[in-house]
């Protein structure tokens, strides 16, 4: 991984800071033998912004070129995902979440802080927090990299969103994407979001539900919906804390203090670690069970829809007014619920096995790096003490 | 803090450093004509903390140059002047004091020696300062003689000092914790090889308080006594049975046993009678004035005013850098600790945190596991969870070693080095009282001279006594002086070598702990590991 370290500007100003990221694509999901190949080379730090470069490398015939890369914002992402819930077509779907905006709040802080303290800091004091720093950077920036690339290759490798039109314009469109933006918050607004709100609502609430197996799902979805929340929260109090617990030590002995330093920086990678692995697999997945929720909402709706056609109908046959209408209503609606239960089955199937082969990897990655780091430890601290005993 | 059984030659180098109030020091005899060489070869870098700011004459000693022993050099970054200057001005000037303590003996053939200046210690490296090859003989020889007797006297450090049972004596506001304190030895001092009596906080402090009284004006650092705590007492007497009052309780009877550790391990506290009377007998007076609230109590408070006032009104001419530089060097070390002690306790806090949170995080794990369909990442989860319940444990061991080992060594450290400082602060009293002397006898003697105009025969002869009085208490005034600087140099040096030795162990003690806390994590993620594995 390639870095390219930020350039501090002193005088306690707000840092203008470049980074460059070369990162192995790190994927929740199994990226198949798929015709579009998707990853996320580097990304841009700038201020507030981040702009990713979306490298596509692709066999089919819809494209233009096999091989080519854009620069993407955040605020694509969220363009393209609202998109693709806002389309009909994929009602029946579960729709990736959106990845979560960038957050560097806590490292701006630290530069803050930083910037503010560096007049009454040791030199030694300021290079340490200056590289703590660029670490919580280098931190964030992975995570994020690799939220907004496991977005991106969830739709490449569905049948469906792969071959959508949208998600095709986002891959190849060179030029700055902002304005089809602005349309479509015009348009969609803020419709999507009051539906969500309402949805477990419907789902807990209202309707009867046909079908076991959507019975058996929305059970399981929504208890496990609380639980890995919960579970989600409590793993990022953990991490938090476990990356507050620094022994920051102002001994002067170099040797020790060196030594302190090493130790200092491996129990911030188990951290950080532990956080890639487990709380932002929680994370994910909890996100992901919340667009199945969707899903699941949608369904409901739709069967609500359907029974309110059956009682139009009714009443249209009773009343003998509109009865073709009616009827053509009712089919339509029934259609639309039939689809929506078909795909949604295949949907809620795959995605648990999906979840399952997920937190499979993860744990087991997560379990390999501990004994790793644990070990160089180990064989650390076992250093130190030799050097110690034999002074 | 278990006592230690330092190896040989340093064994014997340590006795070196008594200061019998008959003998001269048994000290081993620096070889002749080979001062400040080659002998001080180890120079690590700048280990502030375990190398000792004092070159002590047993490094030149022919038996081991220790490599474990301390450097020489002052490496540390408080250490103002070079590094070479200040080897070989200690050596000269150990040498010197040594010279002078003959003196004090009254061999006449020293006088020449004393006279050279006001102060024992003489900073620039003169020609004249060097010891003649006759002095530096006789010293040899004697030195030889009490190196025997220190032989004899217990050649082994052998004392083990153990403070447990806590006991809770009594009810409501006057009980008490009685402490069993043990002892085991081999030394003659003592009637018995193994002893045991019972003692409450009060007598400690008392014991303190003694040896405070007796021997800090000589300028012997005596340990302080662990600190009183009405909060932690009060919630003990109240009889609350929980977790902060038996922590509580725990932190005092290792406090008092590193306490008394230090004591013994310093070679004159160790004989003084009232410190084996403290070890040995069955009852013991109480010592009332060490209540906080007590007259007594109040009486010390306003003391401890009184003198904080008057150190700042003494401006005292230091002719000697070494103790200036010294000052410095506590300065800056008190500093340094009591930052790390800050860091370490925030670094318990932090530790205790965390693992709470990983327990909130393991039972949030479980109920997700009891939720989970699929059986094979449900029992994965289940896994997780009792994992991350262990992890929770493992993080509670070490924030308990973190606090034992470290936090409170430090703490001990700090007050040590307020003793080390009122040490030094005894000294600036005592030179006072010279000077004080010696200008209330220039006074007698303008009085007797204006006196010898007015014939007035009984008042002169009054007069003529009052200034023998004073010469007299003038040179009381100067051998104080030079004693108690004698005796800070070498407390000074032996409280080096001892927090170097203090520190060394308890890091790597701490070490070992992070080790074993690795070892654990290891284990458990290792026993996980299949588990993760066989998620179909």
């Amino acid at each position: 991984m390639a870095v390219r370290l930020p350039v501090v500007v002193r005088g306690g100003k707000e840092l203008l800071c470049s980074r460059f990221l070369q990162l192995r694509s790190v994927s929740v999901d199994l990226n198949n033998d798929t015709p579009l190949l998707i990853d996320i080379p580097d990304a841009l730090c700038e201020r507030d912004k981040v702009k990713f470069t979306i490298h596509t490398k692709t066999t089919l015939n819809s494209f233009q070129k096999p091989d080519f890369s854009v620069s993407r914002q955040h605020e694509d992402f969220i363009w393209l995902h609202d998109t693709l819930v806002e389309t009909e077509d994929y009602a029946g779907l579960i729709i990736p979440p959106v990845p979560p905006k960038p957050d560097f709040e806590s490292p701006r802080e630290k530069m803050h802080k930083l910037g503010e303290g560096e007049a009454t800091m040791t030199k030694e004091e300021y290079t340490k927090m200056k590289q703590e720093l660029e670490a919580e950077y280098l931190a964030v920036f992975k995570k994020t990299v690799q939220v907004h690339e496991i977005f991106l290759q969830r739709l490449s490798s569905h049948p469906a969103f792969s071959k959508d039109r949208n998600f095709q314009i986002f891959l190849e469109y060179d030029q700055d994407l902002s304005v089809r933006r602005k349309n479509a918050k015009e348009m969609f607004g803020g419709f999507f979001k009051n539906m969500v709100k309402s949805a477990d609502e419907v789902l807990i609430s209202g309707v009867k539900e046909v079908d076991e197996f959507f019975e058996q799902e929305k059970t399981f979805l929504l208890d496990y919906f609380g639980k890995i929340k919960d579970a989600t929260a409590k793993a990022e109090k953990m991490t938090r804390s476990h990356k507050s617990m620094l022994l920051a030590c102002t001994v002067t002995t170099p040797k020790i203090a060196e030594l302190l330093e090493k130790l200092r920086k491996l129990e911030a990678r188990v951290a950080s670690d532990q956080e890639l692995k487990l709380t932002e697999l929680f994370r994910y997945y909890m996100r992901d069970i919340q667009a199945a929720k969707d899903l699941l909402y949608r369904r409901a709706r739709a069967l609500a829809d359907y029974e309110n056609s059956n009682k139009a109908l009714d009443k249209a046959r009773l009343k003998s007014k509109d009865v073709g209408q009616a009827e053509e209503h009712q089919q339509q609606c029934l259609q639309k619920f039939d689809k929506l239960s078909e795909s949604g089955k295949k949907e809620l199937t795959s995605f648990k096995a999906r979840r399952v082969v997920a937190f499979r990897k993860n744990l087991i990655e997560m379990a390999e790096l501990e004994i790793k780091h644990a070990k160089s430890n180990m064989s650390l601290l076992h250093a130190c003490i030799e050097q110690l005993q034999s002074n | 803090m278990t006592a230690w059984e330092p190896p040989d030659s340093r064994r014997r180098s340590l006795h070196g450093y008594h200061c019998q109030a008959k003998m001269a020091e048994e000290r081993e005899p620096p070889p002749l004509g080979d001062v400040g060489q080659a002998d001080f070869v180890e120079v690590e870098d700048g280990e502030d903390l375990f190398v000792s700011t004092v070159t002590t004459i047993e490094q030149l000693s022919p038996t081991t140059p220790e490599p474990s022993c301390l450097p020489a050099e002052d490496i540390s970054t408080n250490s103002n002047g070079p590094k070479q200057e200040i080897l070989l001005d200690d050596d000269q000037e150990d040498l010197f004091a040594e010279a002078t303590e003959e003196v004090s003996l009254d061999s006449p053939e020293r006088e020449p020696i004393l006279s050279d200046g006001p102060s024992p210690a003489i900073t620039p490296v003169t020609p004249t300062v060097i010891i003649t090859p006759r002095a530096e003989a006789s010293m040899f020889d004697r030195s030889l003689d009490e190196d025997e007797d220190t032989e004899e006297n217990g050649d082994t450090f052998d004392m083990q000092i153990t403070v447990s049972d806590p006991e809770k004596v009594g009810d409501g506001m006057n009980a008490y914790m009685a402490y069993k304190v043990t002892t085991k030895t081999s030394l003659n001092l003592f009637s018995r090889n193994e002893f045991s009596v019972k003692r409450r906080f009060s007598d400690f402090l008392g014991l303190h308080s003694k040896l405070a009284s007796k021997y800090m004006h000589i300028g012997y650092i005596v340990p302080p006594a662990p600190e009183k705590s009405i909060v932690g007492m009060t919630k003990v007497k109240v009889g609350k049975e929980d977790l902060s009052s038996a922590e509580f309780v725990e932190k005092r009877r290792s406090a008092l046993q590193r306490y008394l550790t230090r004591t013994v391990t310093h070679p004159a506290l160790l004989k003084d009678p009232d410190v084996i009377q403290f070890l040995e007998n069955t009852e013991l007076p109480r010592a009332v004035s060490t209540q906080a609230l007590s007259g007594a109590g109040i009486l010390r408070m306003v003391n401890k005013a009184a003198e904080a006032v008057n150190k700042m009104t003494i401006k005292m001419n230091e002719s000697d850098a070494w103790f200036e530089e010294k000052q410095q060097q506590f300065e800056n070390l008190d500093i340094q600790l009591r930052k790390l002690h800050a860091s370490v306790e925030s670094l318990v806090c932090h530790r205790k945190e965390l693992s709470v949170n990983t327990a909130s995080f393991a039972k949030s794990a479980a109920m997700l596991g009891n939720s989970e369909d699929h059986t094979a990442l449900s029992r994965a989860l289940s896994q997780l969870a009792e994992v991350e319940e262990k992890i929770d444990q493992l993080h509670q061991e070490q924030a308990y070693a973190d606090f034992y080992l470290f936090s409170e060594l430090l703490g001990d450290y700090v007050r040590l080095i307020a003793a080390v400082k009122g040490v030094f602060d005894q000294r600036m009293k005592t030179w006072s009282k010279w000077q004080d002397a010696q200008l209330l006898l220039q006074r007698k003697r303008e009085a007797e001279t204006k006196l010898q105009y007015a014939n007035k025969p009984d008042k002169l002869q009054q007069a003529k006594d009052e200034i023998k009085e004073w010469e007299t208490k003038v040179q009381q005034g100067e051998r104080d002086f030079e004693q108690i600087s004698k005796n800070i140099r070498q407390e000074v040096g032996r409280f080096e070598k001892q927090r170097v030795k203090d520190f060394k162990v308890v890091i790597i003690k701490y070490l070992e702990s992070l080790v074993h806390t690795q070892q654990q994590l290891i284990k458990y993620w290792e026993a996980f590991l299949p588990e993760a594995k066989a998620i179909a």
